[in-house]
């Protein structure tokens, strides 16, 4: 290698790793665009009310603390502070009369108000919501796990009259948004009495078109002498589909999982519609509910949507991979 | 072996059974899908009020649609709100792609962190942005300040961005229709980029990973610029994945309705209904006191039949381009 050889290599690598920085510096500003508002939530989620007014605002929660005895410290707010006497004027945080004490009297210290998540809990019966969630999303999975299989089945395997005609139909259902359905939908559930039921939330959504056609392009995939052997050796239908066809499709069955649960806990303008009841309203209209009534009360807001996401974003941290992948196949969005 | 055949096809051709296996799927399909969407045709001819039925009018509810100022501004938001979301998103999700394809450190952490919002509730993402944006107190104006510029009204704004860009530039007189959308329209897009951008990240990086190395390999050998690969042999294989994004993120943005019902207004679909988006205002036409869920019907249809053609429209426009 000749020195001139070596010089141009020596440009080209820095050059090179010039650009590796600037493509990881792109990388990292859009991590941080991504993560900051889930940050901004929780640390306003764990702030006191006196806080959120605060202007710079604060990254990590703090309080601010006099010693009201020897060793006896005791949390304040800020009412104003004066920069020409050095003075801060406060008051305790529980009420009671304003005193003005030395400003180097007054020490910060972190203060992540968990309790704000009990107060939001509490103003609204969020109990009541998560549990009508986890039931409606229960009886979603079961019920699309159940259908899909069956239906999958006999498009994949059986035949009958019109059979790929009618796949076709229903796949051209999926062109078709909800927006466009919604009016007539709730006509329909009102005339079956089902407005402000679990009915209204389970039953439309136990058939899932997509979840029908992974399936069968899955089962598709299994030869079809198989099955044919199989039925003539005596084998049921219903045999070779639950011993020897589903056990052969965990994966496209979790996908069908993380589509139905997903898309369930995060549904909202079907339940915004059909229900107007606490007694049945699922956690995402609960919490669309609870940010109209409280207006200003931002804690009380933001630690309310922490909860409400908490569940699927720490099993969307456990399975991600799997999540990614089946909600990418899917072209899920919402 | 015609007793084979003919055994086969008493064992195979079998209606009943396949009924059987498709009736829970079916009847659900049925009932709540292909009888609502027949309904929204046939309801769109009638006057519906308080979920009766009081009478035939005929194409009365498109006439009176087509005259409806607020229908067409509301089509003209929608508008707007697409043409924001789909480039901006399409541009960003390719270029994060590209960044993420070049054999990067840590791939997995990057994507599991840009599509962290896609699993997060509409909802959530709309109270959390609406604080951020907040006039006052929120995030947005605080970096604003810190760098030195003005505090904006963001989702309280109900001028148009080319009307504030001009008054920025000095000039004070600016025509009427060309205000372009408002900010607080802006501030929702930015939100459903955000939100949505992580998906189409996650598509473009398949498609990517999908083309082969021999290509790369021969653009290299021959000499080619980075930019000479990406326009020659990047672009022209993606597109078929591209073309899918485009569509995916056309499709789902003109049915945008969670972020306007809960960060606009009150009332809803404000400031000064500048954010008043098609659904929303079937919503509110079908759902409110007052409304006509007739009426209604046939603004689920415009936006049906408009979602529908620009299926068939980019179909045709970009499928000539879609090397495969």
């Amino acid at each position: 290698m000749s020195a001139r050889d070596r010089e141009l290599n020596a440009a080209f690598r820095t050059r090179r790793s010039l650009s590796r920085a600037g493509v990881y510096a792109l990388l990292w500003i859009g991590v941080v665009v991504m993560v900051v508002p889930f940050v901004w939530m929780i640390t306003t989620s764990l702030k006191s009310p006196i806080e959120i007014l605060e202007f710079p605002p604060t990254w990590i929660p703090t309080g601010h603390f006099v010693e009201a005895a020897p060793g006896v410290w005791s949390e304040v707010n800020i009412v104003s502070r004066n920069a020409a006497a050095g003075t801060i004027s406060v008051r305790p945080l529980g009420g009671g009369p304003e005193t003005t004490v030395d400003g180097a009297a007054v020490r910060d210290r972190f203060r992540f108000r968990l309790e704000n998540y009990a107060e939001a809990w509490r103003q609204a019966p969020f109990a009541r919501y998560y549990f009508n969630t986890i039931l409606v999303t229960i009886f979603v999975v079961a019920g699309v796990l159940v259908t899909s299989a069956l239906a999958a089945y006999a498009f994949a395997r059986m035949k009958f009259w019109g059979r790929d005609n009618i796949f076709v139909l229903f796949l051209s259902m999926m062109m078709v948004p909800q927006p466009v359905y919604i009016v007539p939908s709730y006509i329909i559930l009102v005339k079956l009495g089902w407005i402000d039921t679990y009915q209204a939330l389970i039953v439309p959504w136990l058939a899932h078109i997509f979840s029908i056609f992974l399936l069968r392009q899955h089962f598709k995939t299994i030869p079809a002498d198989l099955y044919d052997a199989a039925i003539i050796d005596g084998c049921s239908r219903f045999a070779f589909l639950w011993r020897i066809m589903l056990p052969l499709s965990k994966a496209v069955l979790v996908a069908v999982v993380i589509f139905a649960v997903v898309g369930t806990w995060n549904s909202f303008l079907w339940p915004l519609v059909m229900t107007n009841t606490t007694a049945v309203r699922p956690l995402q209209v609960g919490l669309a509910r609870f940010s109209q009534e409280q207006g200003t009360n931002h804690e009380l807001m933001m630690a309310a949507a922490t909860f409400s996401i908490a569940p699927l974003i720490v099993a969307y941290f456990f399975a991600q991979k799997q999540i990614i992948q089946s909600l990418a196949t899917s072209g899920m969005k919402t | 072996m015609s007793w084979l055949s003919t055994l086969r096809r008493k064992k195979f051709m079998d209606p009943l059974t396949a009924a059987l296996y498709l009736v829970p799927a079916g009847a659900v399909v049925v009932i709540f899908r292909m009888l609502p969407i027949a309904s929204a045709f046939v309801l769109s001819f009638f006057d519906v009020k308080m979920g009766r039925i009081r009478g035939f009018v005929g194409l009365a509810q498109y006439a009176k649609l087509l005259q409806d100022p607020t229908f067409w501004s509301s089509l003209g938001t929608t508008a707007y709100y697409v043409a924001g979301v789909v480039p901006l998103s399409l541009f960003l999700a390719l270029l994060a792609a590209v960044l993420l394809n070049q054999k990067i450190r840590g791939l997995g952490f990057y994507r599991t962190v840009y599509f962290l919002p896609v699993v997060t509730s509409l909802v959530a993402v709309s109270m959390v942005w609406k604080w951020i944006f907040h006039p006052r107190l929120g995030l947005l104006n605080y970096f604003f300040e810190l760098v030195g510029g003005g505090s904006l009204q963001w989702l309280d704004e109900p001028r148009g961005i080319f009307e504030m860009i001009a008054g920025g530039l000095g000039w004070s007189w600016w025509p009427d229709g060309f205000a372009g959308p408002s900010l607080a329209l802006i501030a929702v897009i930015i939100v459903a980029v955000w939100r949505g951008i992580g998906y189409n990240i996650v598509i473009f990086l398949a498609g990517l990973q999908n083309i082969p190395g021999q290509y790369y390999e021969a653009a290299r050998i021959d000499g080619a610029s980075p930019a000479q690969v990406f326009w020659k042999v990047t672009w022209p294989l993606l597109s078929p994945t591209t073309f899918y994004v485009l569509l995916s993120t056309t499709i789902v943005s003109f049915q945008v309705f969670t972020q306007i019902y809960l960060m606009t207004g009150p009332p809803v679909g404000g400031p000064m209904g500048t954010t008043k988006v098609i659904v929303y205002y079937l919503f509110e036409r079908g759902f409110d006191a007052g409304g006509n869920m007739g009426y209604a019907s046939a603004v689920a249809l415009v936006l049906f039949v408009i979602i529908l053609s620009l299926t068939l429209i980019q179909r045709r426009v970009v499928e000539r381009r879609v090397y495969y």
